[in-house]
């Protein structure tokens, strides 16, 4: 049986998911391939949009030529990034002229976030306004992000509420008293300290954090214990570890946890969390894998179903099918080793960048291996990074470039396939890490991918009828 | 502190904490000072093949007999250190059997025990050799440790009343009279461990006699003393695959060439090498076509090479040296015998000998020979036993029980961890708890970090090269922060801070040698936990400003979030105080 559609969105992450929902609401049908978990998981779960407009140039040219042995590289040479951005939308105009928010334009950051914000309700905070929110990161600072989940938003660093960072002494993540002090030292305007306590020592010294929600979730004993009074009497004892410049004592108002406070019962576990210590309680978002990055895929992929968009995962798309006229007819998807084509009149490829496996490369090159699109990028790889691992590198800026239809183009500039679309980290030209944009650009070129193919295949199908009828 | 010493050895490498060892146990009063870490120079830059002597049987047979014998030595009294993984010298149909021939009497000649297979038999124990190769000669070549082999050399000599100093540079020779009687140093921060943002100090330290075993900077050192020695560094390059494709050293058997040997170390395969002189030891190119030379050439001996993920490549710089007047051009023509360069005989400069030349298979008959040559100068009697007295992590050690109950982590990570601390296991691991893993690619625990923090301060790459924490397929991009964190045990957050920052660039130099396919993924994953999700590089703590954290957002209802304040927050200056409390 043919597989078609009006709109086929390859890619399974944020960007694939809010083009594929704002084509449906286009009027689309859509369908949506993916291949594997997608990279939320391994995400944050913040949505930033635009924290930093990062340096471009060193200050002097680190070196001509191979890199060599001995050179050390002094970041103080690096000049300080603009940042961090109250406001995200001001910036738009400094980042360079390829940057996706340049070429696409600052409405469609707008349109994505406020599809973002109907996706997930009251889920994530930030909406009221179009400013950045400081939130503290587990490396111990603190950074803008534009939207934050709820578990996070008592967290806020624009606040002088006295706080405590928590730490586990079996999580090696972070240590909470260096974590308390890095915050002071980017001079947070509120008092801090961090304490080290145990309790998820009682599971076993290197078990998952997900077994530590789980069993706050289900508040199971832990030594005769439940978990949640377990963990509220471990931390009780340092709600008046604050000391401030006179010796006096101040009482935490808020405590800031690992994000695993709970995966399907989690704000259930923060309010008896808040209860038993009589402070708000926040969760600081964690590296992978992340529970505030699961629940978000889970948000959206029921987002999905609401919407109608029809969704499988597992299955590569490994290449296309063109037309004569320079149009993509059908992409090819590997299911269990069987090459199927999937019809549609538009496509939108939001395979991912150079983690998700979107954007490939060897020895010799660098390039998008479903759709081949074009991916420009320095024939010598020695060219591919300069040599302070937090500089300019060429290499997180790799990726599609597109139009401001968000079509990719080609080596010449011109647009590859009429009808195929790019969204997400497939997308080159941002540097997302430095810049704190990674949320920002899938949303803003998701939404535009996806009304572009959209309305792309609703003119397909009327030049289709006209060709019917005037047989 | 300033009382002389007996004897100042210069350089932390193979052979000056062999020296340094060997002085202590017999009795003289020894400091070892070093520029960097322990191996920081060429000893931790090596592929790490502990030799049988084949290599060199059929060129330098003398080097060949020392080698064996000093392979035996070491799987004696340092088997914590070295794996037996066995070796072999393979023949593609490209390569001479005439000096396939030359190279099994060569072994034979020498003493080394050798069996010839088939290449059906080669592959059935090495399957991913090439179906092309046709025979091999098998060796007892191994896989030494030469940063596990430094450390426990210079601990033993701490044991016997060494004084040890890294981070500690010579910069410059005191001469009085006419003879060496000492060196002064620049400590990086201050004499004992390294601590990050404590001062550095300058000291003069006095004694009757200094050895000079810097290796390749050994001309450096010269100078200071004004005295020529004509070492020849050349640089070598290394690359690092991200498992163990061969489970032993693998020889190409021709007569010499770049890209000709494979060795398994731990959880990777270790390619080299290349062989280019260079002016300074410290200043040279890296240059790409070295790495796709290594891939593209050990990939006609392992095929799957040339689509494997490589995790980083490195450089070592050789202490080649050959005696005035051979003029060789080409460094692989030139020997890897060592010298002794009396300096009172050469240069009428007594108090001063260096060693150049040389290999880490040979350290320890090295460091015999030249500690027999001070015992002579300072005329005191004593008796070598280096090559009897297991080094510590080796004494009285033969069985891996399991630790998985004893120490509370899983069995293969206690398994990893006993491996790697031999018959100290039980000081280490005994009483840290909770014992989380902190490098997950390597299997390295908190008990493991923080021996290492207790031995060497601050400085993350001296517990990185004892533990291999941060060597795996991640490259820190998971454990950089982890490792870091440990140190808040004992230090303030700043000397975290910069402990954790030098540690991730060292981390990041090798992996830009190894930017495509899976380790290019590897790394931007890397960029985005460390950038986007921890904010390492936007910090405001590390930026000149002050941040106006009341013009960002602090919830529904303030003043910030509603927008009153200018856009780069300079007019919200009351926003955000109380939130919506």
């Amino acid at each position: 049986m043919a597989i078609d559609s009006d709109v086929l969105v390859a890619g399974g992450g944020l960007a694939g998911i809010t083009a594929a929902v704002a084509a449906a609401r286009e009027g689309a049908d859509v369908r949506l391939v993916s291949y594997k978990a997608s990279t939320l998981r391994q995400a944050s779960g913040l949505i930033d949009a635009l924290g930093y407009v990062p340096p471009t140039e060193p200050a002097k040219a680190l070196r001509e030529g191979p890199p060599t042995a001995g050179r050390g590289v002094d970041p103080d040479e690096w000049p300080d990034p603009d940042g961090p951005l109250a406001d995200p939308f001001a910036a738009i105009d400094r980042l360079p002229a390829d940057h996706p928010y340049r070429v696409l334009g600052a409405d469609a950051l707008r349109d994505g976030l406020a599809l973002f914000d109907d996706l997930v309700g009251d889920a994530y905070g930030g909406s009221h306004t179009d400013r950045n929110a400081l939130v503290p990161t587990f490396g111990g600072s603190v950074k803008p992000t534009a939207r934050y989940p709820r578990a996070a938003a008592a967290g806020l660093a624009s606040d002088d509420t006295p706080t405590l960072i928590v730490g586990f002494r079996s999580l090696t993540e972070y240590d909470a008293r260096a974590f308390a002090d890095r915050l002071t030292a980017a001079g947070v305007p509120f008092p801090v300290a961090g304490v080290e306590v145990e309790f998820a020592e009682a599971f076993r010294a290197d078990a998952k954090i997900t077994r530590t929600a789980r069993a706050l979730d289900a508040d199971e004993p832990i030594d005769g214990t439940p978990a949640r009074e377990a963990l509220s009497k471990a931390v009780a004892p340092h709600l008046h570890d604050i000391v401030d410049g006179d010796g006096g004592v101040d009482r935490v108002a808020r405590v800031g946890f690992p994000a695993f406070l709970g995966d399907d019962h989690a704000a259930e576990v923060r309010a008896d969390l808040a209860d038993r210590l009589g402070a708000d309680v926040f969760e600081v978002p964690m590296g992978p894998p992340s529970l505030p990055g699961l629940r978000l895929e889970d948000r959206l992929y029921d987002a999905l179903d609401r919407e109608g968009v029809r969704f499988e995962t597992g299955n590569p798309v490994v290449g296309v099918e063109t037309a004569a006229d320079g149009r993509v007819d059908s992409v090819t998807v590997s299911r269990k080793g069987r090459e199927v084509p999937y019809a549609a009149d538009a496509f939108v490829v939001a395979t991912g960048g150079l983690v998700g496996k979107g954007i490939e490369s060897d020895r010799e090159g660098v390039r998008e291996p479903a759709f081949d699109l074009h991916v420009p990028h320095p024939d010598d790889r020695y060219e591919w990074f300069v040599d302070d691992a937090f500089g300019e590198q060429p290499y997180a800026r790799f990726g599609v470039r597109p139009n401001g239809r968000a079509q990719p183009l080609d080596a010449a500039g011109e647009v590859q396939y009429g009808n195929v679309f790019a969204a997400g980290s497939v997308v080159g030209g941002a540097d997302v890490a430095r810049e704190k944009s990674a949320s920002g650009v899938s949303l803003a070129t998701g939404v535009v991918a996806g009304v572009e193919a959209a309305r792309t295949a609703a003119g397909a199908e009327t030049t289709d009828a006209a060709t019917e009828a005037s047989q | 502190m300033n009382e002389a010493a007996d004897v100042i050895v210069v350089g932390g490498g193979s052979t000056g904490c062999g020296v340094v060892r060997d002085l202590a146990r017999r009795g003289l009063d020894a400091v070892l000072v070093e520029k960097g870490n322990l191996t920081h120079g060429t000893t931790g830059r090596m592929h790490g093949l502990l030799h049988s002597g084949g290599r060199y049987a059929v060129s330098d047979r003398k080097s060949a007999r020392e080698c064996i014998e000093e392979n035996r030595v070491l799987r004696d009294i340092a088997s914590h250190c070295v794996e037996e993984t066995g070796g072999m010298f393979v023949k593609r149909p490209e390569d001479d059997e005439e000096y396939f021939q030359e190279k099994l009497e060569g072994c034979r000649a020498c003493d080394i025990p050798v069996e010839v297979i088939d290449g059906e038999e080669a592959r059935r124990r090495e399957p991913y050799l090439a179906r092309d190769v046709e025979k091999a000669i098998v060796v007892p070549d191994a896989a030494v440790d030469p940063f596990r082999l430094c450390v426990a050399n210079a601990a033993d000599a701490h044991e016997h009343g060494a004084r040890i100093e890294t981070h500690a540079e010579v910069v410059d020779v005191l001469i009085e009279d006419g003879a060496v009687v000492g060196v002064a140093v620049e400590h990086r921060s201050g004499p004992g461990k390294r601590v990050h943002r404590k001062p550095g100090t300058r000291e003069e330290i006095r004694a009757d006699y200094v050895v000079n075993a810097t290796g390749a900077w050994a001309g450096q050192l010269g100078d200071m003393a004004g005295v020529d020695v004509e070492v020849r560094p050349s640089k070598g390059v290394m690359t690092v695959m991200n498992t163990r494709q061969v489970d032993t050293a693998i020889n190409r058997c021709r007569p010499k060439g770049d890209a000709d040997i494979i060795v398994p170390h731990e959880t990777a395969c270790i390619l080299g090498t290349t062989d280019e002189e260079v002016t300074d030891p410290e200043d040279y190119p890296e240059e790409e076509w070295e790495v796709d030379l290594m891939i593209e050439t050990l990939s006609e001996l392992v095929p799957v090479l040339k689509e494997a993920r490589t995790l980083r490549s490195f450089w070592g710089v050789r202490p080649l040296y050959e005696p005035p007047g051979t003029g060789t051009d080409d460094p692989t023509d030139i020997t890897r015998d060592y010298f002794l360069l009396d300096h009172d005989e050469r240069d009428d400069l007594p108090g001063m000998t260096s060693i150049v030349g040389g290999k880490l298979t040979t350290y320890r008959m090295m460091a015999e020979s030249i500690t027999d040559h001070v015992c002579e100068k300072l005329d005191h009697e004593a008796t070598c036993d280096t090559a009897e007295a297991p080094l510590p992590g080796s004494d009285d050690f033969s069985v891996l029980r399991d630790y998985m109950e004893e120490f509370g982590v899983r069995s293969p990570i206690g398994r990893r961890s006993v491996q790697r601390l031999g018959s100290r296991a039980d000081d280490v691991l005994n009483g840290t708890d909770p014992n989380p893993v902190v490098c997950e690619c390597e299997g390295v625990t908190r008990a493991e970090v923080q021996d290492g923090i207790d031995a060497a301060g601050s400085d993350l790459n001296a517990v990185r090269i004892r533990t291999r924490a941060s060597m795996g397929n991640c490259q820190g991009g998971f454990c950089t922060h982890r490792i870091a964190a440990e140190l808040a045990q004992q230090y303030p957050e700043p000397v975290v801070r910069d402990a954790e920052d030098e540690l991730y660039q060292e981390r990041w130099k090798g992996q830009r040698h190894a930017l495509w396919g899976r380790q290019l993924s590897q790394t931007m994953l890397n960029h985005l936990l460390h950038a986007t999700t921890m904010n390492r590089d936007g910090d405001p703590a590390g930026l000149d400003g002050d941040v106006a954290f009341d013009a960002f957002d602090a919830g529904p209802g303030t003043d910030a979030a509603s927008g009153t304040g200018s856009p780069d927050g300079t007019a919200a200056t009351d926003g955000g105080v109380d939130g919506d409390r």
